[in-house]
């Protein structure tokens, strides 16, 4: 992390300063998340750079993860929990680049994780830092459109509202239906957007060793939830929070643990069940665990035999 | 509250004392009418005090100044409410409200009609806030409805639609099944026929001899005569000024 | 019925708001007892719906205070209250119904979810009983049991209304302000509307402000009535001893005005 710029080595494209970012933005932003860690799940607006992608594809993360990493660093990227999707290839790669560090899949041999939409199976450490990209930081705003009110909200804490939305999933379908960005409560105080990470990660969230950022570059805000920081998410009494679980075990690794991901595998409607942490998934295969193998047939058309005049 | 004035008679209920009301009527040019001038009587448990006097004399206007529905511009009108007495003159309006509604009962000429509400829930609601339970104030209810002849049909009607004389039963039913000590009653018989006639006046009759203190205005001589045991005789203010 | 053996449970004292050189309202000055009902008429501009604002914790007055008599520490100023607890105040002991259902309900979560909300906001955590608090509620204001999990935007105005108030009275507030309740609504829905919020208020014992232009709406609601004009109180006593015995020239004007019907 020293502020000066590149000598163009081999690997490294010159010109740019280390990690792409100038120094006084790499500042504002660490002061920024410094003062997000400080205080946990309370959303710090920053002044949010043009990045060289598009809003949505992890400009607020990307700033966070070029503000934070240092010359020893090791970066892993993952999209929807895979290190080989166009998003994260790419922006391992812009590290790579840009500040000429080592990058991984391996999720124990990596010092910072930039995510999007998952958190990897293996546990995090203390020596880890995990970067979330965010979309929209703001929990309360599918409720309430004025951002004065929202942060007045915040404020006070002022959160039965966020309940209202539950209560609503309840009514209508007789259970909460939210299945990712599921809000939770952090350190008992702020309500925060996980990000859109399934609600099976949430609990990953919970005392975690590991520092976590959260960047939306977009919206312009960075949040942050401490080591060992209790995460909380909502509930009622009479109807917990629960994770999704499957029947099925993953077809590669026959992990009954993780996270799957359905893939349809032909135009019949068969369908694999694989691991979406690739790493994860791998790892074990590697030390031998072998799942099945074989796609499950299509799901029976259930409304077809329905008697007819019933569904409507 | 004021304390009980001059010479003070347990058996008192009402004292007025120098009333005097008119009428000022800004958007007529302010001409004021006179219509009290220097008003004094007093009304005795058991007493049912008839107000005479010409048409226009005023005596609907005293009655409704004793309700503190008027206003009075001058004197006093004292009236034992729980066993002390009360100014109604300035008296602040939350406790103009509890006299109305524990001491002074008044039946006015018109049934002032609540939309919705069924004759016989009319009469027993106000006894709830009374002591009365739920069946003990259906029954009392149900009771003087029959005693004044309201079709049992019509119990759970609202009486917006009843005929005159219905809703006037309906009024009276409404102030008698509660026992005030004071009962004003302005043409309490007005559009009755005979027979429900002598079914007021014997609710009259039987609140007078109970020891309630009763003002009233009534037209009708055989009314009078039934009920009254005295005559208080309204000057018109108009008529000496 | 009024409870006049306790302390007001709403002290407005010489109450202004200015706007700029505009007199919103000025010098108001009146009590409110637990139970008590007190109308405010007065025509567009007198400054009924500004004073309203103001001593529902909405506007701050210029000058004068607003003195309310809180569950647990007796009569506060409510503007000399921290902000968290006057919002907590106007959501639990306190309910508020607008004239426009839109700056009262939540039109884009369903009629339960708007009475529950409030339960919510004050730590109800258990689905079953919350949905059960709504379900009484909805019951209570005759709102048709088939329309729970509907929006409100789905609902004619009456209906509206009536979710408004089912929403407010939820938590059993002791003091509830009416802005114009019943105008823009056909006659017979006013009217059903009226007579349930009669009979809420003497049920439960609410003191209520009921700010409105129509005065057979206060001669069925209220005990006490207020009548202003130009911003100040010109006439202020008994319901009927005001409408039935007016004495300022306005309030005569206003009473011979009415239509006969």
């Amino acid at each position: 992390m020293d502020g000066t710029p590149n000598a163009a080595t081999p690997e490294t494209l010159a010109g740019y300063n280390f990690a792409y970012l100038d120094e006084q933005t790499k500042r504002m932003i660490r002061r920024a998340t410094l003062k997000a860690v400080a205080i946990p799940g309370y959303q710090v607006p920053f002044g949010s750079r043009e990045m060289p992608l598009p809003y949505g594809w992890g400009t607020g993360g990307i700033q966070v993860t070029a503000s934070i990493i240092g010359v020893e660093d090791t970066l892993k990227v993952i999209d929807q929990g895979a290190d080989d999707t166009t998003n994260a290839v790419n922006i391992r790669r812009f590290f790579a680049k840009t500040a000429g560090v080592a990058t991984t899949e391996k999720t124990a041999e990596a010092s910072i994780i930039q995510t999007r939409h998952r958190i990897p199976e293996e546990p995090l450490r203390a020596d880890q830092i995990i970067v979330y990209q965010v979309p929209q930081p703001e929990p309360l705003r599918f409720i309430e459109p004025r951002e004065a009110e929202t942060r007045k909200m915040h404020a006070l804490s002022e959160y039965g509202i966020m309940h209202v939305g539950l209560y609503e999933e309840i009514a209508h379908f007789g259970r909460i239906t939210q299945g990712y960005n599921y809000p939770v409560q952090v350190d008992d105080r702020y309500i925060m957007a996980p990000s859109p990470i399934p609600k099976f990660d949430n609990p990953k969230m919970d005392h975690m060793p590991a520092l976590q950022l959260f960047g939306a570059g977009r919206e312009k805000r960075i949040y942050a939830v401490p080591p060992h920081t209790k995460v909380k998410s909502l509930d009622f009494e009479d109807h917990p929070f629960t994770i999704e679980s499957w029947e099925q075990t993953c077809a590669l690794c026959g992990s009954e643990e993780s996270y799957l991901d359905e893939v349809i595998t032909d135009d019949r409607g068969s369908r694999l069940f694989v691991c979406s942490d690739s790493d994860y998934c791998r790892t074990r295969r590697d030390a031998g665990h072998e799942g099945s193998g074989l796609p499950v047939p299509a799901e029976p058309d259930t409304t077809a035999s329905e008697p007819a005049g019933e569904s409507s | 509250m004021t304390q009980p004035s001059q010479t003070s008679d347990v058996e008192e209920m009402i004292q007025v004392e120098g009333l005097s009301k008119g009428f000022t009527l800004h958007n007529q040019g302010g001409i004021r009418i006179p219509v009290l001038e220097n008003v004094s009587f007093t009304v005795k448990r058991g007493e049912c005090v008839v107000l005479a006097g010409a048409s226009g004399s005023g005596k609907s206007t005293l009655l409704r100044s004793i309700h503190a529905n008027y206003l009075a511009e001058a004197g006093s009108i004292l009236v034992r409410h729980d066993e002390t007495w009360v100014d109604l003159v300035g008296a602040p309006p939350h406790l103009v409200l509890d006299i109305r509604e524990r001491t002074l009962g008044h039946v006015s000429q018109f049934l002032r009609v609540i939309p919705r509400i069924g004759a016989l829930d009319l009469v027993a609601q106000p006894l709830l806030t009374r002591g009365f339970d739920e069946t003990a104030a259906q029954r009392r209810a149900e009771e003087m409805l029959e005693r004044l002849a309201i079709p049992r049909a019509l119990w759970a009607l609202p009486p917006a639609t009843f005929s005159g004389g219905e809703q006037q039963r309906v009024n009276i039913a409404m102030t008698f099944a509660r026992d005030y000590p004071i009962l004003l009653l302005d043409e309490p018989t007005a559009s009755l026929d005979a027979g429900n006639r002598q079914a007021v006046i014997d609710l009259i009759v039987e609140a007078r001899d109970r020891g309630v203190a009763i003002v009233g205005i009534f037209h009708d001589a055989f009314v009078r005569d039934a009920v009254g045991t005295r005559t208080y005789t309204v000057d018109s203010a108009r008529k000496a000024a | 019925m009024i409870d006049r053996d306790m302390a007001p449970l709403l002290q407005v004292s010489d109450l202004s708001r200015h706007y700029g050189g505009q007199v919103g309202c000025e010098d108001v000055s009146f009590e409110l007892y637990p139970g008590e009902v007190l109308g405010v008429v007065g025509e567009s501009g007198s400054g009924k719906t500004t004073l309203l604002k103001c001593i529902a914790g909405l506007l701050p007055p210029s000058a004068g205070t607003v003195s309310f008599d809180t569950r647990v520490d007796g009569p506060r100023d409510i503007y000399a209250m921290s902000e968290p607890e006057r919002r907590m105040l106007m959501r639990t002991d306190w309910g508020i119904v607008f004239q426009n259902p839109r700056e009262g309900l939540r039109m884009n979560v369903s009629a339960g979810a708007n009475v529950g909300e409030r339960l919510m906001a004050v730590g109800a955590r258990n689905y079953g009983e919350i949905r059960g608090n709504a379900v009484d509620w909805l019951t209570k204001v005759e709102m048709d049991l088939g329309r729970i999990d509907h929006l409100p935007e789905t609902f004619s105005g009456g209906m509206q209304q009536r979710l408004q108030i089912a929403r407010n009275l939820v938590t059993q507030p002791r003091l509830v302000f009416m802005d114009e309740p019943t105008s823009g609504l056909d006659v017979s829905v006013q009217a059903r509307l009226l007579d349930l919020i009669r009979g809420l208020v003497r049920q439960l014992g609410i003191a209520c402000v009921v700010v409105t232009h129509d005065l057979g709406v206060v001669r069925l609601l209220s005990h006490r009535l207020m009548v202003m004009r130009g911003g100040r109180v010109v006439e202020h006593g008994l319901t009927d001893q005001v409408l039935d015995d007016p004495q300022h020239p306005y309030t005569q004007l206003l009473v011979s005005s009415i239509l006969p019907v």
